[in-house]
């Protein structure tokens, strides 16, 4: 059993999960995940790690409200108890001196983005934040990627917002901006990833992205997560989460995460009637 | 390192020849002739008709009654050279355990299984019997119709589970520690006997349960989770330490477990990595892999979704590609959840499936239908990408391959297509790489399998030793929990070696 520290709402829709797991904590790195579990019941969920505390001995995950099993988290509070909380899963994100890196993240990728853009920022690189929210008061952990980020730039649809516009759209203009800019990593939500790619592959930008596909076990041994990377067939709970973006099958990664949806649909129907006073 | 048929060890030996001595058993013996013996027929295992037990998840065997337990165990010879042990991975002592049901006395029975198995309740369930110990027992040469060594296994490992002797010792403080990696047979067994040896035992899982492939991968209607958790409860009860979601090589490397002071590690990470064909459509929503489909329904329980939250699909028509246990199991469980037709598509013949015989037979009892000589050659999907057919091709036998099976060759022309809404792919695995990313210094082999020496099992990094799937790539319980008796003798002596000098 895993104890939860902390458990608050971000901003709507999004909270943030504090799990006390003193070994995970010690071997977590940048663009890893952990499996969570709420209860003996329940689904095994794959979180990223957004950021960890080696002497607290805490993982601090952020996630968004989907389906009934991140509904029942984002109603856990501290001093709850998580059955499974497993981790690190994954393979780390590559960080070097790659002069300027553009982070484009939107949802729970703002978040996740964090610990690669501490270990970038400490490899010497220059960051750029390419955050993409509905609306400015959907954005959260400013202050942190503040202290890091040399540039930041906020993609909202709020009327007046300077980019009233995707961050797929805004990906070309920031980059025109920046001189050496070496690399583009991307996490969110999938249609964010795939619109990046597509607009960063004329550009020729090297453009990583943190997949996200449905996934059982997380350590390799089922394939639900598999999806084509250049035409070959990878797992991506242990040869990713990050691949290349321009080699991703996107239209098939979007087939096989809603390979569940009148299932999943059903469930949180059942779960609202159950919960529901 | 296939089905080697291991003479058993010089202490096994002695052992065996010391309770082959005792004057009940002489006694016994002389009670019956051997021609009575023979003539006694072999006792059916009571089962479940297939028509409820194909909708329903409970276990198809019952168990031989104690009446008929005795009864079977009166046929057996009491051999002075019994072939029944050389057949056993594990050198069970089968003669005794047999020959103390026959007196009636089950719990000894369970003990003598206990000394050299540590999963009697599972060897009882899933071991192919009829391959091993009941193919050399000298009554199948003599009537034809071996002795059910299997099913009297069960039975006494199931009445020492319900009596719940579980001894309870623990470790010295000062016992040396051995890390087991992974918790599948191969791992339950090496902790069991180096438990047993004084050593102080941590078994690391990746899962959030006990069993490996006995928890995620057989279903319960031919492994219940209690016998499962029963026998892990058991290796506790010896000071065996569970630690679970626990991943060696993410978690924590090898090298930091030597740190935290493990002298000795048993590596049985099996072969957790599912095989695809590579063919045109297996990524349609809808294909699955074996490991994935039984997963969802063993270890997630997904069958009772929406009570729990792991969904699984509910198939009006499967076909699952493959013709060993774990395909078998796949097809079993797709009946169970509604599939109709439930078909198993087999490239080879009948004679070729390395399946239990009884599983084939219970499938076929509960209406699964099984298309031989037959391979999938595509999977073609709607618009939404969702399975819809799969393109099979008609096969002919050919000169035998390097296997001695003779190797299927397509027949030209003979594309058929079937229409099905859940594929489930149960060609074999391969072994998982997760631990290697750490422990590069592992030399491995071909299949990217642990290189080990022959007899100890010992790997190229010192004390280090690996067995079972994760050395062979692919092969069955029994030899797992072979093998890991074999590390664990290996590790034993490497850890004297080492206090030695």
């Amino acid at each position: 059993m895993y104890e939860i520290l902390e458990r608050r709402r971000l901003v709507p829709n999004l909270h943030l999960l504090r799990v006390r797991a003193p070994e995970t904590a010690r071997a977590c790195r940048p663009g890893q995940f952990i499996m969570v579990m709420i209860g003996p019941d329940g689904e095994r969920v794959p979180l990223s790690i957004a950021d960890w505390d080696a002497v607290e001995g805490s993982v601090t995950a952020v996630f968004l409200i989907v389906g009934t099993s991140t509904q029942k988290l984002a109603r856990l509070r501290a001093g709850d108890r998580l059955h499974v909380c497993a981790g690190p899963l994954g393979k780390p994100s590559e960080i070097a001196g790659f002069g300027t890196v553009l982070l484009v993240a939107g949802c729970y990728g703002i978040a996740a983005l964090y610990p690669a853009a501490r270990a970038l920022r400490q490899a010497g690189n220059r960051l750029v934040l390419l955050a993409d929210v509905k609306a400015g008061h959907l954005l959260y952990w400013e202050d942190r990627y503040r202290n890091l980020c040399d540039r930041i730039v906020v993609a909202s649809r709020d009327p007046g917002a300077p980019f009233q516009e995707f961050a797929s759209h805004a990906v070309s203009n920031v980059a025109a901006k920046e001189a050496s800019l070496g690399r583009v990593l991307v996490s969110g939500c999938a249609y964010l990833l795939a619109a990046v790619s597509e607009a960063t592959r004329p550009l020729g930008l090297r453009t990583i992205v943190s997949l996200n596909p449905i996934m059982v076990d997380g350590t390799g041994m089922c394939g639900a997560c598999r999806c084509s990377i250049g035409g070959n067939t990878r797992f991506a709970c242990v040869d990713g989460p990050d691949f290349d973006g321009h080699q991703v099958d996107w239209p098939e990664l979007f087939r096989r995460r809603a390979a569940y949806l009148d299932d999943e649909v059903r469930s949180l129907c059942r779960f609202e009637k159950e919960s529901l006073p | 390192m296939t089905d080697e048929k291991k003479p058993c060890d010089p202490s096994d030996r002695d052992r065996i020849r010391v309770e082959y001595d005792r004057d009940w058993r002489r006694e016994l013996r002389r009670s019956m002739t051997p021609k009575d013996r023979i003539r006694i027929p072999r006792q059916p295992m009571p089962q479940r008709d297939a028509f409820t037990r194909g909708r329903d998840f409970a276990e198809v065997n019952l168990g031989l009654s104690p009446e008929a337990a005795r009864s079977e165990a009166r046929r057996c010879l009491d051999c002075a050279a019994p072939g029944c042990i050389s057949g056993c991975p594990v050198a069970i002592d089968i003669p005794t355990f047999i020959k103390q049901i026959e007196r009636g006395e089950f719990a000894a029975a369970g003990r003598t299984l206990k000394t050299t198995n540590s999963l009697p309740a599972v060897c009882g369930r899933v071991c192919p019997q009829e391959t091993q110990c009941e193919s050399v027992c000298n009554l199948k040469r003599a009537a034809g119709v071996p002795v059910a060594i299997g099913h009297l296994e069960r039975f006494a490992a199931d009445f020492e589970r319900s009596a719940a002797s579980a001894p309870c010792c623990r470790p010295d403080p000062g016992a040396v520690k051995v890390a087991v990696v992974g918790s599948g047979p191969a791992g339950l067994t090496a902790a069991g006997e180096l438990a047993r040896k004084g050593y102080a035992v941590t078994v690391f899982e990746a899962l959030h349960e006990a069993g490996g492939v006995l928890a995620y991968g057989i279903p319960e209607f031919r492994l219940p989770k209690e016998v499962l958790r029963a026998e892990v409860e058991c290796l506790r009860g010896l000071g065996v330490e569970m630690r679970l979601n626990f991943i060696v090589g993410r978690t924590a490397t090898l090298d930091q477990l030597r740190d935290e002071g493990f002298r000795a590690f048993f590596i049985g990470t099996g072969a957790g990595l599912p095989n695809f064909m590579k063919i045109p459509g297996e990524n349609l929503v809808g294909v699955y892999s074996a490991n994935e489909y039984l997963t969802r329904v063993n270890l997630m329980r997904a069958r009772d979704f929406p009570a729990v939250d792991t969904p699984v699909p509910r198939a009006r028509r499967a076909a699952v590609i493959g013709g060993g246990n774990v395909a078998l199991d796949s097809v079993r469980t797709a009946r169970r959840l509604g599939a109709e037709p439930a078909m198993i598509i087999y490239r080879r013949s009948r004679q070729e499936m390395p399946a239990r015989i009884e599983e084939i037979k219970h499938a076929e009892e509960e209406g699964v239908e099984i298309l031989l000589l037959t391979a999938p050659v595509c999977y073609k999907g709607d618009e939404k990408g969702r399975l819809r057919s799969m393109v099979c091709l008609r096969m002919e036998l050919g000169a035998p391959d390097s296997s001695g099976r003779r190797r299927p060759v397509p027949i030209p022309g003979s594309e058929f297509e079937i229409e099905i809404d859940l594929a489930v792919v149960a060609v074999g695995q391969s072994p998982n790489p997760l631990l290697f990313e750490c422990q590069p210094e592992l030399r491995r082999g071909r299949w990217g399998t642990i290189e080990v020496e022959e007899n100890t099992l010992a790997a190229s990094a010192p004390g280090v030793f690996a067995g079972g799937d994760i050395v062979r790539g692919g092969a069955t319980v029994i030899l797992a929990m072979g093998d890991a008796r074999r590390a664990a003798a290996g590790i034993e002596a490497y850890l004297r070696e080492e206090h030695d000098s």
